[in-house]
């Protein structure tokens, strides 16, 4: 059977691997090519580069950074971040990512899913999506751009099953109230928009425990848990998780 | 020495990095002509039939696949390169190479109301079917690989698959027929095992040390 997906997630500015809390007061905590080699070795079964600062930025030092995780691991990674013309999307896979995250600029320029999923397949175009619970919207909840920080008029929900429409092979769906609280992720969230789209949801925000991810990927019904200070922080391994997601019945790869 | 397929589609780089790192000497190329003295291929791919069809006849690469698969020297497809070999594919109503009989189907379209999501994306474990073949050799039934794909494949004579992974019915994941060998998961993105497979294709050993990616 298809298993459950254990990913983690690399914030990068500048080359650094960061994290924060609430998208807010990013640390250093260290070089992105020997976390993810590391990772790999303890198992991983894919990983996620979200360069946070792209946008702003000349992308080259992001598609060399893809180039040496290339080299090194063997698994597949998705890039995200400032990808915003089907030629970013084009060199971010040539340099060597498998896929790559769609979020502010597939809200901008909604057809860049489609023209992106036409030339590498809907499997190569990942939508990122931040939402944030707003009980003004349908769905409850809200899609945020621009790192979290600016509110756009879209509804969670919608805009997951029109970017579906559009192309999006997949969605990592990350809740902004939960994000780094390490509280556990939003549950009714993932569900709800699991069970409305029939591309894998990948679950993000929150994760501070492997129940909090035993619960998301049972209950919340998502295809795979996106995890970031659980493992930066060196309080479990990727063995240690994925040992306690067996335990709780979660089919995971040894 | 292997070649590589080169025509456009998709991330043909992680098949050139994989042999890199396990020492396997290879030559990847847009022209059919540079290939030619190769002793075995790899014919990759990820993407659109259609597109990447369009890419084979414009490459020249159609006939030299076709020729290949004639002259008995090893072929390895991968992914989308081990759907484009069979007659038809579903995908853009597109007609293919037609190395193996059979086509190429989507997924049902009632999979996501099952559960079943599409693409079937991630790990899932492989078994052998009909005796197996020789490029699992080392890895133990039951290994998981990593597939990303919304079709499948369905030849006509079903003896000629080596291995199924469950995914709402036994899907079909490795098809042998003469020097033609396919494999619809990503042995370049399975971590060890996979790399064990393309050490056991190209005819080198694992370099020692090669571990990560978990052993099973």
């Amino acid at each position: 059977m298809l298993k459950k997906r254990i990913i983690v997630c690399l914030d990068v500015k500048d080359g650094r691997t960061t994290k924060g809390v609430k998208f807010l007061d990013n640390v250093d905590i260290g070089d992105p090519v020997v976390m993810a080699a590391e990772y790999y070795a303890q198992g991983v079964d894919e990983l996620v580069f979200y360069d946070i600062m792209a946008s702003t930025r000349d992308r080259g030092p992001t598609l060399d950074l893809i180039g040496r995780v290339a080299e090194k691991v063997f698994i597949p990674f998705c890039v995200g971040g400032g990808i915003s013309t089907v030629e970013d999307i084009k060199n971010t896979i040539l340099a060597g990512a498998e896929k790559v995250s769609l979020n502010s600029p597939a809200v901008r320029n909604p057809d860049l899913i489609g023209e992106g999923a036409a030339i590498f397949g809907a499997q190569c175009i990942v939508l990122g999506m931040d939402a944030k619970r707003d009980p003004a919207m349908k769905s409850g909840y809200r899609v945020f751009i621009n790192g979290g920080r600016v509110a756009t008029e879209l509804d969670a929900l919608e805009w997951a099953i029109r970017a579906e429409r559009l192309g999006a092979g997949e969605i990592v769906l990350n809740s902004i109230d939960a994000d780094g609280t390490r509280d556990g992720y939003e549950i009714p969230l993932t569900r709800m928009i699991s069970e409305h789209v029939g591309v894998p949801v990948i679950a993000s925000g929150g994760a501070g425990t492997p129940e909090h991810m035993a619960r998301v990927l049972d209950e919340g019904k998502a295809d795979a848990a996106l995890i970031a200070s659980m493992v930066h922080s060196g309080e479990y391994t990727i063995g240690s998780i994925k040992a306690e997601l067996s335990k709780l019945g979660v089919p995971v790869r040894p | 020495m292997t070649g590589i397929v080169d025509y456009n589609a998709g991330n043909i780089k992680s098949v050139e990095r994989a042999l890199a790192a396990i020492g396997a000497e290879y030559r990847i190329s847009k022209d059919p002509r540079d290939l030619a003295g190769t002793e075995r291929i790899i014919f990759p791919g990820v993407g659109e039939a259609k597109f990447a069809m369009n890419e084979l006849k414009k490459t020249g690469f159609d006939s030299f696949l076709r020729d290949w698969a004639h002259s008995g020297k090893p072929m390895l497809g991968v992914c989308l390169g081990s759907q484009v070999i069979f007659e038809h594919s579903e995908e853009g109503d597109t007609t293919c190479l037609g190395l193996i009989p059979g086509v190429v189907r989507r997924f049902p379209a009632d999979f996501p109301a099952r559960g079943l999501k599409i693409p079937h994306m991630g790990w899932n474990d492989v078994h052998a079917k009909n005796g197996g073949t020789a490029l699992l050799r080392g890895i133990p039934d039951g290994t998981n690989f990593y597939f990303v794909h919304s079709y499948y494949v369905d030849p006509a004579d079903p003896t000629v698959v080596t291995a199924t992974a469950d995914y709402g019915f036994p899907v079909p994941c490795a098809v042998k027929r003469g020097n033609i060998e396919a494999f619809q998961f990503h042995p370049e993105k399975s971590g060890t095992n996979g790399l064990r497979i393309l050490a056991n294709f190209t005819g080198v050993s694992l370099p020692a040390g090669m571990q990560g990616g978990a052993s099973c």
